[in-house]
């Protein structure tokens, strides 16, 4: 693809964004819905081809950026969001995707996700979580649940998990969303949220390991049983779930419960969602809730406005340049303080005293 | 009392006190009114790593030295002369320092029970023999002050004592004539929201001058005439801040942004403090939560297109090793500054070293050759800083820059270069897509492509996994990852085409050899120029490059019978040496975190030219 002659941009399909190379995950995983999902919505989001960047780290996810045809980085385990961070820096018009997984993102780059979410990079994160560590070859990884036993874990692991969702709000990440691999449409439409959320964007993606950790996510994300484990998020809409929509959430206390109804006629308490709830509260709650006590709630958790740090980055030498001056090379040299040694060999003080 | 003159070179001035006493800026001002008056003038900081460690002990004695001279002079000195110690501990810490004979002002009033306790002395130093060696001069320099200043309007009582660093640089500007109107200006503009600092300082500064004039207890002033300086226009800097600037330097000269990605480490913060000043020449600072984002961001500006850099010191790059790998593989241009310190691991934070060499050489995972480029002397750092920027983005790799705690705080006059000289740096971003692949290469440099996000047409997708010649596809091929590492190799070779030769100095061929990289230079060469006059077969050859090394390097080590390689570590440059030309180097080495004395390299020299005759 490239631009028209008027200087607009085609209309791209998803077959322009699929690269040449062979995608090789093992079949039936995850991963196969995830980039299915994303190279459908690519094109819908009217983003030039080449103004994409995907950024991965290391583990099964991180093969993404191979196939997709826009410009990709593979890059090294946890760092994602730092290269990203500083690409995004050099060129805020880029629309910067970081690829990552439950073990690259929450365990050996904890740090730099933790940093890049506070700081409001507008880059959109999307973490495939499987709660396992796929291309090591099935190790327990940071969201795995307590008691799990795998290779290196033969007793099952003493460690409580980290909820990826619960780290973003605390991090105060101002877009954090979930969705799953088996919901096509849902995926797409978060990715696209996600993508349109000025600031950083958080979306955790239930993914299943069909080879390490089969399964993980049932019964949540199968089709059958969605509708009772699950609760969709929709803003300024009640809670309410169930194959008959006859459950719904209510407040009680500082947390909430389930409560059964006739669908005809839903109670009034009912909880309602809201993205930019003034207390961070509300999200912070949603995203305790787990199956089995709870339904997992899908969608939007939270979605608020601050000042992104690229743009605050570039605002910063805007103004000093609208100040100061744009600054030249003499400048630059002679500084606050020089002095003039004549032929005579004689002194003489220039400028302002520097301090 | 007739005032009697005296002549001299050269003179070493130390002022030592404890790290609350202002010791920093009472050594800066003495040097900036020495190069005012037009002395040549080298320093060196030496300040201990806690911040504000208990005062008045021994770890918290703060020094910083001072060589300014009539001649054209490369290093801090050797011995001082001259000792301003403010406390026991400080005199304590120094005097084994000082020359025989020499000048020693100490501030009486602090050599009571309690410091001289904290100091470790039995007796008062001051009344007993012990300094009989020296022209003790004791001031009671607190109660002076105390008397002058007390009665200034709006005096801060409990800072009364903070002017005493001004009193005493008062009297050292009387004994070695000074001018002290650039420190009057200085003191107005630093402290000029606050108008009785403003009139403390002043009334100490001047009050210190006036007693050391009066009280007839120095038999003469001493007078160092102005150095033969070439005309043109001069400032004082840092090699910290010779590093910041010809970062900038170099973007402008690339008319491209510069990015610099760290995390604060001693000694290398201050370049990050000062390219965060330089926001309206569209500097981007980026402080990142730690060294392996700092160099990360610093890859991500990098693949974007920006002159990127990140800095730190050795703990930081051996974090930093991973993402250097990558910037090796994925051959995107970027300098990391290194500004060494005595190691291994936190070591000495504050002290100076050259033990990163290896580090440098190889320390990344698997084949990883990166350019290495150390400069010289604080203002080299600023030519250095271009160079490392103009090879990095002409051979796509990333450039290593190894400066050194000495060169860092160590400050000299500068002439400003005339901004015709300094070339431009070529940067060109690809934007043709005809036949673009992103591992097609430069014929002469084997530059790839700088093909930036944001381009139409060619995208593609790089990584850490090894790349199939040309395309830049994964591949596991065998033939092809040798052939990719011979060539990422063949690449840091070709930078040889584009260095300059090594130069002798002093004898041209002969007996005895010093080579020598990074911040060594100076006394090296200052020992070699000596010994040369006086006659001994000596000459001084300068890696600024050490990765590529320049080409005629072997040639000038097999023009003298002996090598010797001077490096404050044990010993890494002679084992390159060693292992690339089969020459049977001889290391002369010192890891004390101070850097080499002129005299002490003198005497090497003399011990191998003794043994070989
Ligand atoms: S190991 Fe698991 S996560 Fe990795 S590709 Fe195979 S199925 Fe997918």
């Amino acid at each position: 693809m490239t631009l028209t002659h008027s200087g607009r941009i085609p209309v791209l399909k998803k077959k322009d964004f699929e690269s040449d190379q062979e995608v090789r995950w093992c079949p039936g995983c995850g991963d196969y819905a995830i980039l299915a999902a994303f190279l459908k919505t690519l094109p819908t989001l009217g983003i030039p081809r080449e103004n994409h960047a995907i950024i991965s780290g290391i583990g099964c996810a991180a093969r993404f950026p191979y196939y997709v045809n826009t410009y990709g980085f593979h890059t090294i385990h946890g760092r994602a969001p730092t290269i990203a961070s500083g690409l995004k820096s050099a060129n805020p018009d880029l629309t910067v995707w970081i690829i990552t997984g439950d073990g690259d993102a929450l365990s050996i780059g904890g740090n730099h996700l933790l940093h890049c979410l506070r700081r409001n990079m507008n880059v959109n994160i999307l973490l495939f979580n499987n709660r396992i560590y796929g291309l090591t070859k099935g190790q327990y990884s940071p969201t795995s649940e307590k008691g799990k036993v795998t290779k290196s874990t033969p007793l099952g692991s003493i460690e409580s998990p980290v909820n990826p969702l619960r780290f973003a709000m605390a991090s105060e990440a101002t877009f954090v969303a979930r969705t799953m691999d088996s919901d096509l449409r849902h995926m797409s439409d978060t990715i696209r949220r996600a993508q349109r959320h000025k600031g950083v964007s958080f979306v955790e993606i239930m993914q299943n390991c069909i080879i390490f950790n089969n399964g993980t996510w049932k019964p949540v994300s199968e089709k059958k049983t969605r509708a009772e484990t699950t609760v969709t998020l929709e803003q300024n809409k009640p809670l309410i779930f169930g194959q008959k929509l006859d459950k719904g959430l209510r407040l009680k206390g500082l947390g909430a419960e389930v409560v059964e109804f006739d669908p005809e006629t839903p109670p009034s308490d009912l909880l309602v969602h809201d993205v930019a709830s003034p207390s961070s509260l509300h999200a912070y709650m949603l995203t305790e809730f787990d199956y089995p006590e709870m339904p997992i709630p899908i969608g939007v958790f939270r979605q608020v406005e601050r000042p992104t740090y690229e743009d605050s980055l570039h605002e910063q030498n805007r103004i000093a340049i609208e100040n100061k001056g744009k600054g030249d090379l003499k400048s630059l040299l002679h500084g606050t303080n020089t002095w003039e040694v004549n032929a005579d060999g004689e002194e003489i003080r220039n400028d302002a005293v520097d301090v | 009392m007739v005032k009697t003159v005296e002549s001299r070179q050269s003179i070493v001035i130390r002022f030592a006190g404890d790290s609350g006493d202002g010791m920093q800026l009472t050594g800066n001002r003495f040097t900036d009114a020495s190069a005012l008056f037009g002395n040549d003038v080298s320093t060196f900081p030496d300040y201990p790593a806690e911040i504000r460690a208990p005062a008045g002990t021994l770890p918290g004695v703060s020094g910083f030295q001072v060589n300014f001279s009539s001649l054209d002079i490369r290093t801090p000195g050797d011995a001082p002369d001259v000792l301003v110690a403010m406390n026991p501990a400080a005199l304590k810490v120094n005097i084994k320092d000082l020359k025989r004979g020499g000048i020693v002002i100490v501030n009486k009033d602090t050599f009571t029970g309690p410091n001289l306790k904290k100091a470790g002395y039995d007796g008062n130093p001051l009344d007993d023999a012990s300094l009989d060696n020296y022209q003790l001069h004791s001031i009671p320099i607190t109660t002076l002050n105390s008397n002058a200043v007390r009665d200034i309007p709006d005096l801060n009582r409990a800072f009364i004592n903070r002017s005493c660093n001004l009193f005493a640089l008062g009297v050292t500007f009387w004994l070695f004539d000074r001018p002290i109107d650039s420190t009057v200006k200085w003191i107005e503009q630093k402290f000029k929201k606050f108008p009785a600092v403003v009139a403390q300082n002043l009334k100490a500064l001047k009050t210190g001058f006036y007693y050391a004039e009066t009280a007839e207890m120095f038999p003469s002033q001493y007078v160092v005439e102005p150095a033969k300086i070439q005309p043109g226009t001069y400032r004082e800097i840092t090699g910290n801040e010779a590093t910041a600037i010809g970062l900038v330097a170099a973007s402008l000269l690339a008319d491209t942004q510069l990015f610099y990605g760290s995390y604060p480490i001693t000694p290398a913060s201050d370049v990050l403090h000062h390219l965060s000043k330089y926001k309206n020449y569209n500097v981007m600072t980026f402080q990142a939560e730690d060294e392996i984002a700092a160099v990360g961001v610093t890859i991500g500006a990098a693949y974007g297109g920006l002159i990127a850099a990140t800095g730190t010191s050795g703990p930081g790059l051996a974090l930093k090793g991973e993402a250097l790998g990558l910037a090796v593989m994925t051959e995107l241009p970027m300098v990391v500054v290194n500004v060494q310190r005595g190691g291994p691991s936190t070591g000495l934070p504050t002290k100076t070293e050259q033990s990163d060499l290896l580090q440098a050489f190889f320390g990344r995972n698997g084949e990883c050759p990166m350019v290495i480029i150390a400069p010289k002397s604080p203002i080299d750092c600023f030519h250095a800083a271009i160079d490392a920027v103009r090879i990095a983005v002409k051979y796509m790799v990333p450039v290593l820059y190894l400066s050194d705690g000495y060169l860092a705080n160590g400050m000299e006059p500068w002439c400003l270069p005339e901004i015709e000289d300094l070339p431009k740096i070529p940067v060109t971003h690809r934007t043709d897509p005809n036949e673009y692949f992103p591992y097609i290469r430069d014929t002469e440099t084997l530059a790839r492509p700088w093909a930036i996000p944001g381009t139409p047409g060619l995208e593609h997708r790089i990584g850490g996994l090894e790349k199939a010649e040309i395309t830049g596809n994964v591949s596991y091929d065998p033939d092809n990852h040798q052939k990719m590492c011979l060539i990422r190799q063949e690449k840091i070779d070709r930078v040889a085409n584009d260095i300059e030769d090594l130069e002798i100095r002093g004898a041209e061929e002969g007996d005895v050899l010093l080579l020598t990289w990074g911040g060594t230079y100076g006394a090296c060469l200052s020992a070699c120029l000596q010994l040369h006059e006086e006659g001994h077969s000596v000459g001084h050859a300068h890696l600024r490059w050490l990765n590529p090394f320049p080409k005629n390097l072997e040639a000038v080590l097999r023009k003298f019978k002996t090598v010797i390689v001077p490096e404050l570590n044990l010993g890494q440059l002679n084992m390159l040496i060693r292992a690339r030309f089969l020459i049977d180097t001889v290391p002369f080495n010192k890891v004390k975190g101070k850097p080499f004395m002129i005299a002490e390299v003198k005497e090497k020299v003399l011990e191998v030219l003794g043994g070989g005759k």
